[in-house]
């Protein structure tokens, strides 16, 4: 009984300790279990408005493509969206999206004010497809090669300077080796 | 001059701060008399040292003395009198110093109030604060003084940030602040009785008062952020489960059981130590509000690495204040001793069920909260967790709670009837079924949750109604002496039935508004009329009107019903002159079910303007059920019991309504 009065110290020290060390650490990759394994089954309606939704077969078409995981409720969404509509003006990489635990209306005027840059985006209304692909934030973003093999998968915003440096020397090289 | 005064009043404070924090602490322990009256006269005389300082810095703004770094940044000229002044805690320096200039008052209110305390409890707790007070003092004095000057003052100030210029805003910190700091009395209540190694029914009597002064001005604070974030970013939401309003919610949900589980002690001298850790970790949950929120921790981590010298600070701060309390803890909890069994259906094993969902909710809350933070702190990633995870992990537990919520208070302390308790409740259940079956039929194809929710609402009003009623003996017994029945209530349980109906009203306005909100967002031109629900709106035209510091669009809507002119709204988007941020002045027409509101925005070049209108109903329900919740606490607050205090002086008011009955 008497232990139970030291659990709430143990827990901060605990917390304390990870926040600190976490400061001080560098950003490194979170490695995701999916690497290179091929991307789950699944079969997704398209986003409410639009033709065209994604299932497992589109992303074994020989193609190198990117999925993006995005949600209209998810703030950072916002923020790397104009990325993704420069990126999808180049055509140089197939983009697909997998629209996140979201309400259809909202996911539909979402990409209408502010513009749709993918290619097929289906709709992942209760997140099972989501928990298959092992989202545990929004957004992220996978690399799938022509096989349907997730090659790569980055957690957060994609910024300007993450898809150049990044992303695309991994889509290239993987182009090249068709 | 006067900044400088300001200045130099801080450091005495900071003198006097610990002298308050250290000699009554060790008087108290060695019995020395003289040291533990040190205690009052410091209080006071931090408090009065503390209100020059924010006295000065008031006065910098007041007349835009521009020779003030943070009157630079800050302020402006043109800015209207009301905003100049909340300009003084719109920012970052400023708002500390308001945290402890309430702090202090807080402090001095005990000083001068608590004459009736025992001199040893007093002069620690009054010890506590100080403490609490000199980490404060040289957060501010060393990181952070709102006094620095400028050497090349000038002209003019670069404004507040547009978003703050709002009278709802600028009383939304202060009321915060207060419920914050309110709870740091809960705080230095439970440290001192740790080293006292005593929790009594008399300890408890002391607490609830200040917990619940500073649960209620919480509630206000919260209600008046989610209120602007409706009238102001032109949207109509009333709530994100944002980092920084959860940095609020927390607080609120620990001090909410809290309120309860000092009860709990007070009446049944139990639950001790479960009371004095919920008071020390509310209050690490303000103090995690304040700093998450001022550092600007929550929305990017690298506010440390920008300004390392606050955000070490306020970690060290934060792990001796909470780690301490938490250690202190661990050592002298064991010897509580715990005071009468209960039976699990009883008033307190309700209160207890009470106390494991709120403390769970606030758990699965703070867990969303820091995720992305730590990630971010890990990894530089940023992602958000979302509505969609709130929404599944704290309203299933909310639930339970409001379910249970009507039946408790109809139990018996110690062994409770629950079958009894049902019996009671049945007419709140038939109008629960009543409502549920109208609700279907009057929305049918709306949501299947929306008639829960109603229903759940409506359970929690009706049963605290009854629950009321019940002692009261209405209908029982004649009208006259349900009168004497009602007389002779403590004020506390008319608060209680309030607060209750409050959170019921709470509940049908987030149903409404979560449900059966209709939206529109079009391009229109002047002549042109949409329809949305039962409203036409025409647009008559827009126009550019000059505000004192901003230009604004000005768009005129007439709104009518089935032909039927009923109103006009005028909606404005301001853009402002030194700033180039834009806000949106939403119109609301309110009545009693539903909103409408109308936001313009931008013109499209081609003689139209962008245009969003919204029905949103019972949505001012939600600020309306948390007012009631917020009266219920200050009638509550009114009860004669707390006025008193002391539980000698309550005795002889018990022994008087008896003469008198």
């Amino acid at each position: 009984m008497r232990l139970g009065y030291v659990i709430p110290f143990v827990l901060f020290f605990a917390l304390a300790v990870a926040l600190y060390v976490g400061l001080g650490l560098k950003p490194r990759d979170i490695p995701s279990a999916l690497i290179d394994k091929p991307v789950p089954e699944f079969n997704l309606p398209p986003v409410k408005d639009h033709d065209k939704g994604l299932k497992t077969a589109d992303l074994k078409n020989g193609e190198v493509s990117l999925v993006n995981v995005f949600a209209s409720w998810c703030g950072p969404c916002r923020v790397e969206h104009p990325v993704f509509m420069a990126l999808s003006k180049t055509g140089e990489v197939a983009l697909h999206g997998i629209n996140y635990k979201d309400d259809p209306d909202n996911a539909s005027n979402w990409l209408a004010r502010y513009g749709n840059p993918y290619t097929r985006a289906g709709a992942d209304r209760n997140g099972r497809v989501g928990i298959d692909w092992g989202v545990y934030g929004v957004p992220e973003t996978f690399v799938v090669d022509q096989g349907g093999r997730i090659r790569y998968k980055h957690v957060g915003v994609m910024t300007q300077e993450i898809l150049d440096k990044r992303i695309m020397p991994l889509v290239r090289k993987l182009k090249s080796k068709q | 001059m006067i900044a400088e005064i300001g200045h130099y009043a801080l450091m005495l404070a900071l003198v006097l701060a610990i002298v308050q924090g250290t000699l009554p602490l060790i008087g108290a322990q060695t019995g020395i008399d003289s040291w533990v009256a040190v205690a009052r006269p410091a209080a006071l005389g931090q408090l009065f040292f503390i209100a020059v300082s924010f006295a000065a810095l008031t006065y910098a703004f007041v007349v835009s003395d521009f020779s003030v770094a943070a009157v630079v940044k800050n302020s402006h000229s043109a800015k209207p009198m009301l905003y100049k002044i909340s300009g003084v805690w719109g920012n970052h320096e400023g708002s500390l110093l308001l945290w402890i200039l309430i702090l202090a008052t807080f402090g001095g209110a005990v000083a001068a109030f608590g004459r009736n305390l025992p001199p040893y409890l007093r002069a620690r707790v009054l010890s506590v604060q100080g403490l609490i007070g000199v980490g404060f003092l040289l957060f501010i004095l060393l990181t952070s003084t709102p006094f620095e000057r400028v050497l090349n003052p000038p002209a003019d100030g670069n404004g507040l940030n547009p978003l703050l210029q709002d009278p709802g805003l600028a009383f939304h910190p202060p009321f915060l602040y207060l419920g914050y700091v309110g709870f740091s009395m809960a705080f230095s209540f439970a440290i001192a009785a740790l080293i006292e190694g005593r929790v009594d029914p008399a300890w408890a009597r002391w607490v609830r008062p200040w917990t619940l002064l500073a649960w209620c001005f919480l509630t206000i604070g919260i209600a008046l952020g989610s209120w602007w974030a409706y009238y102001e970013l032109g949207w109509g939401g009333w709530g994100f489960w944002d980092p920084v309003e959860n940095a609020s919610f927390m607080p609120w949900l620990l001090g909410t059981a809290l309120l309860h589980s000092s009860i709990v002690v007070e009446k049944r001298d139990t639950l001790k130590a479960w009371t004095i850790l919920l008071a020390i970790l509310t209050f690490s949950l303000s103090l995690l509000g304040t700093f998450i929120v001022r550092s600007g921790v929550l929305t990017s981590v690298h506010a440390f690495a920008t300004d390392p010298e606050r955000g070490v600070f306020i970690l060290a701060f934060l792990a001796v204040v909470v780690g301490g309390s938490l250690l202190l803890f661990a050592m002298r909890g064991p010897a509580l001793k715990s005071g009468g069994l209960f039976s699990p259906i009883s008033r307190e094993g309700a209160l207890v069920l009470n106390n494991l969902l709120l403390t769970t909710a606030c758990a699965t809350v703070l867990l969303g909260t820091l995720y992305p933070l730590f990630l971010d702190a890990l990894t530089g990633e940023k992602v958000s967790v979302g509505p969609p995870y709130f929404n599944a992990t704290f309203v299933p537990l909310m639930v339970p709670l409001f379910v249970a919520l009507a039946a408790g208070p109809m139990l018996a302390w110690k062994r409770g009837d629950l079958g009894g308790a049902m019996a009671r409740l049945k007419f709140a259940f038939a109008l629960t079924v009543i409502v549920a079956l109208g609700t279907w039929y009057m929305r049918t194809g709306g949501p299947v949750l929306a008639v829960f929710g109603m229903a759940l609402g409506i359970w929690l009003v009706a049963g605290s109604v009854l629950e009321w009623a019940g002692r009261l003996k209405l209908f029982a017994i004649s009208p006259a002496d349900s009168w004497r029945r009602l007389r002779g209530l403590p004020r506390a349980a008319h608060g209680m039935t309030l607060a209750h109906i409050g959170v019921g009203i709470v509940i049908m306005g987030i149903t409404g508004v979560q449900s059966w909100t209709e939206e529109s967002a079009k391009v229109m031109r002047p002549g042109e009329t949409i329809s949305i629900g039962e409203y036409d709106l025409t647009l008559k035209g827009a126009r550019t009107v000059e505000g004192p510091n901003y230009s604004a669009l000005r768009g005129t809507f007439d709104v009518s019903s089935e032909g039927k002119y009923i109103t006009t709204m005028e909606p404005e988007t301001r853009s402002f002159r030194t700033s180039t941020m834009t806000t949106t002045e939403a119109a609301i027409r309110p009545t009693l079910t539903s909103d409408l509101y109308a936001v313009i925005g931008d013109p499209d070049g081609k003689g139209g303007y962008a245009t969003r209108f919204y029905v949103k109903p019972l949505v001012h329900w939600i600020w309306t059920g948390s007012m009631i919740m917020v009266l219920g606490g200050f009638v509550s607050l009114s009860d004669r019991r707390h006025r008193v205090g002391a539980p000698a002086r309550s005795r002889s008011t018990v022994t008087l309504k008896e003469a008198n009955a």
